[in-house]
């Protein structure tokens, strides 16, 4: 163990003198608060720290002491349904400890080391096993059976294993005889540094939509399981929302939120929320699948840089253990920020708007930790989808941040100011928006809605493109003097916009909507384009169309419970038959 | 212990640095004694093995300051507090602000460190009661909930101070009696505009209950680094500790981030957009995000940070980062003013976050929610047929796009136009809001549900069209 001391004090950053011995990315104590920080760079004796905790009061001198390790996890049974700070202390925990104000040099472990769990062996004595294999379970919640694997880098002969019974996460599980034959009591937990990617055996491109209940991403932008979305946006146009929505209603089935420098009402919203919502698939308390990691704008900043590493780490672990993960990261530009500040503090040559050179290797790097893939150690598939949202200077989209972030993410949700102000919710541009997966996911989409729904899709969009040209020629001329069908493609893409886009996050029924009903729902839309195209050719006049009462049907669409469908089908019906008595009319008139 | 140097070895701007400094800690507090007595106050704000490097809050003008004595507290910068707060001026600094108040200092319960601690996430209960601040533009469109911040951006020459003035005077949690106070922090305004406020606070008698704490355009800018942390201080403990619910007005912040500019500047940090320092989000936010509620304790406290956006652009880095911390935005708007109204509030592009667990059945009232998204749809239609008619001439619209016109006129005029002492209750705001839809054709009523409109607008009540 390297000790040494303090030089030096400059907010979050220390210097420490004395530190010849330690390596780069060390945790390191720092003085007699045993304050926790990160060597992020070394010259000579001297080591400069990211400090984790507030830094005022610290004296040069003062000890500084380095453990020799990397920063990492506790991985293991209790994660489930906790709330971390960015450094993994348990938020619950510290509030028991410390009171409703965070206060410094609070120790403790990610995980309750003294709870007892339902442990039930999987593996068997004799078998060879390497990192990632399944020595037994643990049903941690109702819809999470916890995987006790062999931590990577592992591997070895099954000397012992564990009968089944209730243990604490301390408890040796299994013994492995490795290749120096020695042998290693493995207990129900491992640590895992938060900047090493787990390994896995195979990466594959994303097959399957994660489905998110939210038509404008279900329908145009889709996100494939184990891919990755990014969705910048400036304040207020609802990239806080979209990430509730998704943590809430995306069909993973872990979720990792991270709530990056944001607000800490949005994360007492999450935690009030969440026990009380029910997972539409399994019926169980959303908190259930869920892991919080809060680092919050008040909150030390260089923790706030660890937070996305911490979070993506224990979405890799529930991947490795063969489930599809969601991660929402909100707000990676406060992440990146936070890199800028220690790097002007090392006093680094800047790049681009003050970010350190490195920033797009980082972005990338963090990404690059989603995917679809073949797990290790056995015959399971897991997925880790991450999502982030990107806060951009002044709503600009040539920041930095968001620029690093557009060359390595395969889906952009584009937030518009000006949808948000006319609160057109989810503000995601259909102009802007593109998801690089729907190649990729026809073929689910084919099975799953059949062979009409992705060329229905194309047709809206190309509808709603052709929109925009129109409007453009009704502002300068008039709606009046547009051709009838350039009339009715306005009027079905209002309706496109306004009663299949739009969508209310905070309507108990809108807020989420099955991928069937909303296939019923662009299929009465686009019904209705095409029995009115025909009409307008039958010459029968546009306006008395779209005065027609099935507007207000239409409109009211997605406030159709999923249990009551068949209404749905039904205004398909009641189209029918107005535009036909109009047409009637218009004959015998 | 205190330790005495005069080891000045050099000055620049706000900023001091000593020389052969021993045992002295980040964060300390510093005193500073001139050749003449006089007593100025410091920070350290960085420190190695021999020298520190002070911030001077109340700057580095005046003669002798390199021969003056340094001394560190072995302590952080704090406010004492107590009680005896309530219907007091303070300086920047929390002494008795002269000629606002001559009175002798308070005699402190307590002293607290004045950068506070972040609140643990997990011990937040979320804002939900409704305060009513008697604007309809507020109460029906952008509610305000206890324990939220709200800043009102705002243009040099609109109206923020009465409109925070007429907030303070009228804000209340409807059917309530619980005991309620204003802490107020300016930072560099001007005379006239804090006379106007405790002016104001005293002929209403809020200054009773009320805090305040005031740097002016004429005091050490530095000091304003310092003064809304005094603030909130003095509010956090009424708030947790006197389970009093607290109003903080903290006004200008654009002064106040000017003042942290200065401060970077003279330690040539690298700048960030248009001059101000990389961690200017990290800085407010250890300020706005000290609103809240905790559960298990009665207080709150509310902030509404008023700042002057230079040229009115919201993409400045003060606007623009303080609308990421904050819960929503209350936007003024000039081209609002100019037409005459009063507050002139930019209802598109102001947004209260934390309205819709604020409203509603219970709160305020069962259809606030339905109403204030017609409202809002029925504006921005109305707002479109105003450029139409610039463009095509009001007789060119069709009869639909008049009815929507017309509506937005009455809707400035009527609705989101009140007077500085007018202060409508929720009933009236919300009855308002009806009467006005119902200049548009009941079908277009596409944002309320079905039951609610048959209640609020039965069928037999519709004109007809035409
Ligand atoms: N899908 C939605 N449905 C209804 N309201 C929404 C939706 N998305 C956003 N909003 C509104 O916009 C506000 C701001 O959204 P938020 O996600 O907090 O923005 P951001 O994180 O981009 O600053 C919310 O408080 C809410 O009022
Ligand atoms: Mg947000």
């Amino acid at each position: 163990m390297t000790r040494g001391t303090i030089d030096k004090i400059a907010g979050p950053l220390v210097v420490a003198d004395g530190m010849k011995d330690a390596r780069m990315y060390d945790l390191v104590y720092v003085s007699d608060y045993k304050l926790i920080g990160e060597i992020i760079e070394l010259k000579g004796e001297k080591a400069s720290i990211q400090v984790y905790e507030e830094t005022g009061g610290l004296k040069p001198g003062d000890p500084v002491e380095a453990t020799g390790k990397p920063l990492s996890v506790e991985l293991g049974p209790g994660l489930v349904t906790a709330i971390y700070d960015g450094i993994q202390r348990p938020l619950d925990e510290i509030r028991k400890e410390a009171g409703d104000w965070i206060t410094r040099g609070i120790g403790i472990r990610g995980l309750d080391h003294a709870k007892e769990w339902d442990f039930i062996p999987v593996a068997a004595v004799g078998l060879n096993v390497t990192g990632g294999e399944v020595l037994g379970e643990v049903p941690e919640t109702n819809i999470i059976t916890h995987r006790i694997m062999v931590p990577p880098e592992v591997s070895g002969e099954i000397v012992w294993m564990s009968e089944a019974g209730k243990f604490n996460i301390d408890t040796i599980i299994a013994k492995l005889k490795i290749s120096d034959g020695s042998i290693l009591e493995l207990p129900m937990y491992h640590n895992w540094p938060v900047r090493k990617p787990r390994p896995i055996a195979e990466k594959k491109a994303p097959e399957e939509p994660l489905i998110t209940g939210q038509r404008v991403i279900d329908a145009f932008f889709p996100l494939g399981k184990g891919g990755t979305a990014c969705v910048p946006g400036p304040f207020g146009s609802g990239k806080t929302v979209i990430q509730h929505q998704l943590a809430k209603w995306a069909d993973a089935e872990m979720v990792i939120y991270v709530g990056c420098g944001e607000r800490g009402n949005e994360m007492t919203d999450v935690l009030q929320e969440f026990p009380e919502l029910e997972d539409p698939k399994s019926g169980e308390p959303l908190i259930n699948r869920t892991v919080l990691v809060a680092n919050t704008s008040n909150m030390p900043v260089a923790a706030r840089e660890a937070s996305v590493y911490t979070g993506i780490t224990i979405g890799e672990y529930f991947r490795d253990m063969g489930y599809s993960v969601a991660l929402m990261a909100d707000s990676t530009s406060r992440w990146a920020e936070a890199m800028r500040e220690m790097s002007g503090r090392l006093e680094e040559m800047p790049g681009e708007e003050g970010y350190p050179a490195y920033l797009g290797t980082r972005i990338a790097e963090f990404y690059e930790r989603a995917g679809n893939v073949k797990c290790r150690g056995g015959d399971r598939n897991g997925a880790l989808t991450v999502v982030g949202a990107v806060s951009p200077a002044g709503g600009d989209l040539s920041d930095p941040v968001v620029q690093a972030t557009l060359r390595v993410v395969k889906v952009f949700w584009s937030l518009q100011a000006k949808l948000a102000y006319a609160r057109h919710f989810p503000a995601i541009g259909w102009l802007d928006s593109y998801s690089l997966y729907t190649d990729n996911l026809k073929e689910y989409y084919d099975k799953a809605l059949g062979p009409e729904w992705v060329p229905m899709v194309k047709e809206a969009i190309s509808l709603l493109q052709r929109e925009a040209n129109l409007l453009e020629i009704a502002r300068l001329v008039g709606a009046e003097s547009l051709s009838p069908e350039d009339q009715l493609i306005l009027f079905t893409a209002r309706s496109l916009r306004e009663d299949f886009l739009h969508q209310n996050a905070f309507h108990e029924v809108d807020t989420y909507t099955s991928i069937v009903k909303q296939k019923l729902m662009m299929e009465v839309i686009m019904h209705t384009n095409a029995e009115m195209r025909k009409a307008i050719r039958g010459s029968v006049s546009p306006g008395d169309l779209f005065e027609l009462p099935l507007k207000e049907e239409i409109a009211r669409m997605s406030y159709i419970p999923e249990d009551h469908l068949d209404d749905i089908e039904a205004i398909k019906e009641h189209v029918n038959s107005q535009i036909n008595d109009l047409i009637e009319k218009e004959q015998t008139a | 212990m205190i330790r005495e140097y005069t080891t000045t070895v050099e000055i620049s701007g706000p900023l001091m640095l000593v020389d052969g400094v021993e045992g002295v800690a980040y964060e300390e507090l510093v005193e500073i004694e001139l050749p003449d007595g006089e007593i100025r106050h410091g920070k350290v704000l960085e420190i190695d093995s021999r020298m520190a490097l002070v911030q001077l809050f109340e700057g580095s003008s005046g003669t002798g300051i390199a021969e003056s004595k340094v001394r560190f507290l072995g302590k952080q910068v704090e406010l004492g507090v107590s009680e005896e707060m309530l219907g007091r001026v303070f300086d920047g600094q929390g002494r008795p602000r002269a000629p606002f108040d001559t009175a002798p200092p308070i005699v402190p319960e307590k002293m607290k460190n004045i950068n506070g601690a972040p609140i643990n996430p997990y011990a937040r209960d979320y804002p939900a009661e409704f305060i009513q601040t008697g604007f309809s533009s507020i109460d029906g469109i952008n509610t305000l909930v206890r324990g939220q911040k709200l800043p009102v951006f705002s243009g040099s020459g609109l109206p923020h101070s009465a409109v925070a003035a007429q907030i303070a005077r009228q804000a209340r949690v409807v059917g309530e009696g619980e005991s309620f106070a204003v802490v107020f922090a300016a930072m560099g305004i001007t005379f006239e505009e804090a006379d106007y406020f405790i002016r104001d606070f005293r002929k209403t008698g809020a200054m009773d209950r009320a805090v305040v704490f005031m740097n002016l355009a004429s005091d050490p800018a530095i000091e304003r680094i310092s003064t809304p942390r005094m603030a909130l201080t003095a509010a956090e403990y009424l708030a947790y500790e006197k389970d009093m619910h607290i109003l903080v007005i903290l006004t200008d912040m654009t002064n106040y981030c000017d003042a942290l500019r200065e401060i970077s500047a003279a330690r040539k940090e690298v700048p960030g957009r248009r001059g101000y320092p990389g961690y200017l989000y990290t800085d407010l936010s250890s300020i706005y995000e000290r609103a809240g509620r905790i559960k298990g304790r009665k207080g709150s406290i509310t902030q509404i940070p008023i700042l002057t956006m230079p040229e009115d652009d919201k993409t400045h880095p003060i606007p623009d980062l303080t609308g990421y911390i904050t819960e929503g935005q209350l936007i003024l708007n000039r081209e609002l003013h100019k037409k005459g109204i009063y507050p002139p509030m930019d209802v598109m592009e102001s947004l209260s976050r934390l309205k819709d667990k604020g409203i509603g059945k219970g709160k305020t009232r069962e259809d606030h929610a339905d109403l204030f998204n017609q409202l809002m749809a029925a504006y921005s239609a109305g707002k479109d047929s105003r450029e139409l008619a610039v463009i095509l001439g009001a007789a060119a619209l069709s009869p639909l796009d008049q009815k929507y016109l017309k509506f937005a006129e009455e809707y400035e005029n009527r609705y989101i136009s009140q007077g500085e002492h007018e202060n409508r209750n929720i009933e009236e705001t919300l009855d308002l809001g009806w009467e006005l839809l119902k200049l548009l054709p009941r079908d277009e009523m596409k944002r309320i549900d079905p039951a609610r409109l048959d209640k609020y607008w039965p069928v037999s009540e519709e004109d007809g069209p035409g």
